[in-house]
């Protein structure tokens, strides 16, 4: 018979026990999520995120052998965000009805969210790395990752903040609009798929049906314009 | 089934063959997606063969962002001198950035379409 300590070796090595921990973590915290009536701040993606960092520091696991069994998860955000052409050409109605207005926000928003992050975060004095790391922030986590990549950022803290921006989005939403009086439930909407992309959407979701559409177009608009700007916008501020 | 992916992956690939050839600074997949969505414009029938393929991968894209936020692990001393500027950075370009794009929604709106639609 074989010892523990020698399967876990074994294991430990291979892609399987990492990939199984990756999607048993996501499973666990969507259990969570559901039973805290999808409150913002029970996100489930954070709580799995929470769980396996948790058992790679318990078991002194380097992020890179997590990475291999991880890594059949992370192609898919690839094709997953191809696949945000659906719902972008489904809402296409909508896209034409309220275009000027969406291209107006889209830009004021997406801009916005940018520099306000770069002038913050230069007042704070955050390294050039972390600066460069914190600007795509607000667009859908496999478009940041791959501009952070691009510009010279550190793709997974890039990850991380994404996932912080939506969660805080999510959290600071609806008490900001009503806070406002802002009843238009398309700008909210919008607005929020600009700011908090997919966290924010599901969030826009539970409220309101209008406002979660808008704020999928919102989402993928800001993946296309984020792409674009924030590489000029790092070589011009960074 | 097979077909569907192999058109998601397609364009993935004619995205990042582009990016890579043009030099161009956007990623690949966002390349594909605009690649994509141009296609279903002119040929609808494919956005009606795909979109059950898509919707399927779209349905679980909140795990696909585990892996990479595990990447924390790595930089748990950058969170630790550093986090406290991020999360105020964060917090404020992302409350401003969903004011500043609501109203200029609303703003917009009310001189595109008129008040009464924009009430709606």
């Amino acid at each position: 018979m074989t010892a523990l300590p020698d399967i876990w070796t074994y294991l430990a090595k291979g892609p399987l026990l990492w990939l199984t921990m990756t999607l048993l973590a996501y499973v666990i915290g969507d259990a969570i999520f559901r039973r805290f009536n999808r409150a913002p701040y029970a996100n489930p993606v954070m709580i799995a995120t929470i769980l396996v960092s948790a058992l790679l520091l318990i078991t002194g696991t380097p992020y890179h052998t997590y990475f291999e069994g991880a890594q059949f998860v992370h192609f898919m955000l690839g094709p997953a965000t191809v696949s945000l052409a659906v719902p972008l050409y489904a809402n296409r109605v909508h896209i034409r009805r309220a275009l000027i207005p969406m291209l107006a926000a889209l830009v004021a928003g997406s801009l916005t969210a940018v520099l306000v992050a770069i002038a913050v975060g230069m007042m704070m004095g955050l390294d050039h790395t972390t600066l460069v790391s914190l600007a795509p922030k607000s667009t859908t986590a496999p478009v940041a990752i791959g501009i952070s990549e691009k510009v010279g950022g550190l793709p997974t803290l890039t990850a991380v903040l994404v996932l912080i921006t939506g969660i805080l989005g999510a959290i600071v939403v609806t008490p900001t609009f009503n806070a406002l009086g802002l009843t238009d439930w398309r700008a909210r909407g919008f607005a929020t798929g600009v700011a908090a992309h997919g966290v924010g959407t599901a969030r826009a979701l539970q409220i309101n049906e209008t406002a979660g559409a808008f704020a999928g177009i919102g989402m993928g608009l800001n993946a296309l314009l984020t792409a674009v700007i924030v590489p000029y916008i790092v070589t011009w501020l960074l | 089934m097979i077909l569907n992916i192999v058109i998601i992956l397609g364009f993935q690939l004619a995205g990042e063959t582009l990016v890579r050839g043009l030099g161009l600074s956007l990623p690949g997949p966002v390349l594909g997606l605009a690649g994509l969505f141009v296609t279903f414009l002119l040929f609808p029938a494919v956005a009606r063969m795909v979109s059950s393929t898509a919707q399927g991968l779209l349905a679980h894209l909140s795990m696909l962002f585990v892996p990479a936020g595990v990447g924390v692990v790595q930089h748990l001393s950058i969170m630790e001198s550093e986090g406290l500027g991020l999360l105020l950075a964060v917090l404020a370009s992302t409350t401003l950035a969903l004011i500043v794009g609501a109203f200029t929604f609303v703003g917009v709106a009310r001189l595109t379409e008129g008040p009464k639609e924009a009430k709606q």
